[in-house]
């Protein structure tokens, strides 16, 4: 990208952000003007009229009527004026054109998810074509979130049990960054989320092929999900809590439940725990609510569970040579890494 | 030689005679001691007693700001280990949770413990009665009942934070705040609770500023602090209802499970908004109205001239008031709100700013021709005007609709309300004390180091706060425990900025406590001011304020009242001559004089300054 944006505002990656841009530098330099004028006369009457004696007796001065009309008439029109092109650029940048592509988008703790009009999903990537109106509609599933793209100088709250929309148009094809910018709780600093914006063509074979990773091993397939999915949200590999438990450290252990139960952390159990994960709670965790994950494929499940194991050591060669075989020979399902997410397929509780 | 006993020698001149009650060492702030026989507790419970239980206003003062400067300390040091884990991104010493809990104590204890009530409860509590020619406020108990409501409120909201905090965030937002596990029912009562302090302390004031004006003191000639605190009452009347009747819906529905907030029991979470701004929109006018005051007085004060414009500044602090109950919107352009409201609060939020910009011209207008002394108030008011300036245009920014869908729960709105809230309200609150307390405690700062806390803290500010305006245009949102390293360097300076900030800070309480031991005594009037606290009564001041009630008989800030030495007139006031005294010095601050204050009939009638050697 050549914009690098200014030392105030980031790039300008949408159509509308120049509009928002002009109205903040206007104010800026206006801004300027007034300050220096305010400070100017503070320093200057300070030193010119300091008191070089307590028995100093300052001159009467008079109110000037005029004067002090005009301090209210110019700063009114300048205000005014401010008003009507704030107002102006919200309502130019704030309705969507007609043939916009709609995305629904849901907020939930602490991740984005995307689904598309041909009903594929993503989470954690929003895949849009360049040069096309987009139009987001927007909820949450438990508190507030919003959706903000600096880049694009879009921002808007995700309600639950409410839609609210905004639209923005990618001039560039590139990687945007988006924060949640309503306080939700532990991760709320870390909700991101990447708008990706591709070419007409790459998009509608993303739309068709839904992610890709076809073609990844499973353990670099998971590592590409881990972040993705925003599992990185809540999970950390390198063995340290956030809000969930971590990653490193915990293959192949006993993990005792909340409800007193335990089971020995293995691919089943971490199935289970992606796509129910209120079944069981390990303990310590019972206020962190994980969203579920009904919608990955088989593939992607042997994906993640092959990365747990990688990180913790765990994935050789010869899984790696079994995986690759499954996934030539037979559908994605009957991975032997990877027995099917069957709520039936409790867990054993301990004695 | 001589070993006949004689009676005891008299220090006293004996053609000085004080009314009983009325002896020079006597002010409120000490209680006659007990026998050198009355040892251990017993020596100092009835001191102890006597200011429980006191119903003086200017005890009470007292109490209040004691109070709520440790609050101000407390969250303070609370937002330097905020600064701190922002450092650097990533955990450095502080989980996210913690950090939740952490900056929402901050705001918490902020905004509802320290700036609602401190400068009217503190400084306002002290100077209006007096400022007023009263004896006391109207409803002493009441005054007294509201300090223990609050201190009650207090004492909930810290039993909220120790027992397991609070991560909601100042804002109590829902859902997010009928989800959590956190102490929220508890805060949420502390907050109703004191908001009763809050109320009462409204009453107090208005009926204080109807019925007890001494005579002469026509509304025209209300001093401008007092203006501000009046405007202040009717929003605190008017507003803080709103918000105990959030809270108690909260809790209702947390405790009933009556869905009135959450989604999930068919309830509007953009209404517990409309809710909570309908106060807290008004409560920031009731956080930064008596600073308008305070700064009012010392530009008067610290100029030797009429404050420029008085009626326009009166009429606007009471303008303000009424404005900001329309303006609360402008919190939720991008919450859900329907864009038309939207539009209308906006045009209403650009309105509010012009008497505002009508009272920094003012301000900056008094200084002309006039005597600028620049004294540590002087200095405190300045970078107050230059602060706020800042603060109140960023708002304009921040107004326009178009522009706040970027800058919203940014990091530029957090520079923006702390430039208003710390750099307006802080500021023009430590300039207000340095000013008052000689007044308050008969003892006078050291000035050097007032001074040199007040460029300390304007540089740490700016550093700490500018950068923030910087981080948040550039798109780092507000609330985030970690952040990208694309916002490391600035974060960074801005953490080394709160350090300064906490020095300056650190400079005024050394200071605030080494003059109460170290001080040189204060004069009656050190800064030459016209107002009836200064011109009528000692520092500090008798229990009752005034041995008579004053008359006045010319404006607030008629400084050429105290300087008329011309000899004309008889010196009552009753020719037109306006209180001017044949002879009378100049108000020279002479920290050399002072200690115990000796009353003279002169000092009551108003025709003399108290504390001068020709007294």
């Amino acid at each position: 990208m050549e914009d690098k944006g200014t030392f105030w505002l980031p790039p300008q990656a949408s159509t509308t952000a120049h509009e928002i841009d002009a109205l903040f530098n206007f104010i800026l330099w206006a801004s300027v003007v007034v300050m220096a004028g305010v400070t100017f006369y503070m320093v200057y009457y300070a030193w010119k009229y300091r008191r070089r004696s307590h028995a100093d007796r300052p001159v009467e001065v008079h109110p000037s009527k005029w004067l002090e009309l005009s301090w209210v008439i110019i700063p009114s029109l300048l205000v005014l004026v401010v008003f009507f092109w704030g107002f102006q650029t919200f309502v130019s940048a704030g309705i969507a054109p007609d043939n916009s592509y709609e995305i629904r988008v849901v907020g939930k703790k602490w991740l984005w998810e995307f689904e598309y009009p041909n009903g594929s999903t993503s989470v954690g990537d929003l895949y849009v074509p360049v040069g096309e109106p987009v139009q987001l509609v927007m909820t949450s599933t438990d508190v507030l979130h919003s959706f903000y793209i600096p880049s694009f100088r879009v921002k808007h709250d995700a309600v639950p049990n409410r839609y609210t929309t905004v639209w923005f148009e990618v001039k560039e094809a590139g990687e945007y960054q988006v924060f949640c910018t309503e306080y939700c709780g532990t991760s709320h600093s870390e909700m991101y989320a990447k708008v990706i914006a591709v070419d007409r063509g790459t998009f509608n074979e993303w739309l068709q092929t839904g992610g890709g990773g076809d073609d990844l091993p499973l353990p670099r397939l998971g590592e590409q999900l881990y972040t993705q999915q925003a599992c990185n949200a809540c999970h950390s590999i390198d063995g340290s809590a956030k809000v969930g438990p971590s990653w490193l450290g915990t293959w192949g252990e006993v993990r005792p439940f909340a409800d007193g139960g335990s089971a020995v952390m293995d691919a089943n159990y971490t199935v289970e725990s992606i796509v129910a994960p209120q079944a069981h709670i390990v303990q310590g965790y019972e206020n962190a609510a994980m969203p579920a994950y009904p919608n990955l494929t088989e593939r992607q499940l042997a994906g993640i569970v092959a990365y747990i194991r990688e990180i913790n050591g765990d994935w050789s060669d010869e899984d790696a040579a079994a995986a690759a075989a499954s996934d030539s020979t037979a559908a994605p399902a009957d991975s032997a890494a990877v027995p099917a997410a069957d709520p039936a397929a409790e867990p054993v509780p301990a004695e | 030689m001589s070993t006949v006993a004689t009676a005891p020698v008299r220090t006293e001149p004996a053609t000085r005679a004080y009314p009983p009650g009325h002896e020079p060492v006597h002010h409120y702030l000490l209680e006659p001691g007990p026998g050198p026989d009355v040892r251990g507790f017993a020596r100092v419970w009835p001191t102890i007693k006597a200011w429980a239980t006191t119903v003086d206003h200017k005890r009470i003062g007292v109490m209040y700001l004691f109070t709520v400067s440790l609050f101000f300390a407390v969250a303070g040091i609370a937002a330097l280990g905020v600064r701190a884990e922002l450092m650097n991104p990533g955990s450095d010493f502080l989980t996210a949770d913690q950090y939740n809990r952490l900056f929402t104590f901050h705001g918490v204890v902020m905004v509802f413990l320290f700036i609602v009530p401190s400068i009217p409860a503190s400084l306002g509590n002290f100077a209006l009665p007096i400022q007023l020619g009263a004896k006391d406020v109207a409803f002493p108990k009441l005054n007294l009942a509201s300090y223990y409501i609050f201190l009650a409120g207090a004492s909930i909201a810290l039993y909220a934070i120790f027992t397991g905090g609070i991560d909601t965030g100042w804002t109590f937002y829902t859902p997010y705040s009928d989800t959590t596990n956190t102490a929220v029912l508890p805060m949420t009562l502390a907050v109703f609770v004191a908001g009763f302090a809050s109320i009462l302390t409204g009453i107090n004031f208005i009926v204080t500023i109807h019925k007890m004006r001494a005579p002469g003191l026509t509304w025209n000639r209300l001093p401008l602090f007092i203006w501000a605190l009046y405007a202040v009452s009717i929003v605190q009347i008017l507003a803080t209802p709103v918000i105990g009747i959030t809270m108690l819906l909260l809790a209702m529905e947390r405790f009933l499970n009556i869905g009135i907030f959450d989604p999930a029991l068919g309830g509007d979470p953009v209404l517990f908004q409309h809710f909570f701004w309908f106060y807290s929109h008004p409560a920031v006018y009731i956080m930064i109205l008596p600073a308008f005051g305070v700064i009012s007085e010392l530009m008067g004060v610290f100029s030797r001239q009429k404050v420029f414009g008085y009626r326009a500044i009166a009429l606007s602090s009471v303008a303000i008031a009424m404005l900001g109950f329309f303006v609360w919107g402008h919190h939720m352009f991008v919450s859900g709100q329907s864009p038309l409201s939207s539009i209308v609060f906006s045009v209403i939020t650009f309105l509010i700013g012009v008497p505002s910009g009508i009272k920094v011209l003012n301000w900056v207008a008094t200084m002309y021709k006039g005597s600028v002394w620049l004294a540590t108030p002087m200095l405190y008011a300045l970078a107050f005007l230059f602060l706020f300036t800042i603060g109140g245009l960023t708002g304009i920014m921040v107004g326009a609709i178009g522009v706040d869908i970027h800058l919203h729960d940014t990091y530029f709105i957090v520079a923006h309300f702390h430039y208003v809230m710390m750099g307006g309200t802080v500021f023009a609150m430590i300039g207000g004390l340095f000013y008052w307390w000689p007044k308050m405690f008969g003892k006078m700062m050291s000035e050097r180091w007032g001074r040199i806390s007040a460029v300390v803290a304007f540089f740490g500010f700016n550093m700490t706060f500018f950068t923030q305006f910087v981080l948040g245009s550039q798109g780092m949102p507000r609330r985030y425990f970690t952040y990208l390293d694309q916002y490391h360097d600035l974060h960074m300076v801005s953490t080394v900025g709160s350090w300064f900030l906490g020095l300056g800070l650190l400079m005024v309480l050394g200071n605030m406590i080494w003059s109460l031991f170290r001080g040189k005594p204060a004069p009656g009037n050190p800064w030459g001011a016209a107002t009836l606290e200064w011109t009528h009564t000692t520092s500090p001041p008798d229990h009752h304020n005034f041995h008579r009630t004053p008359l006045v008989t010319h404006g607030p800030y008629d400084y050429d009242a105290l300087f008329a030495g011309d000899g004309s007139g008889d010196g009552t006031g009753g020719d037109g001559s306006a209180g001017r005294v044949p002879g009378m010095p100049a108000p020279v601050p002479n920290p050399e004089q002072g200690g115990p204050q000796e009353m003279h009939k002169s000092v009551d009638l108003g025709l003399a300054q108290p504390k001068s050697k020709h007294d």
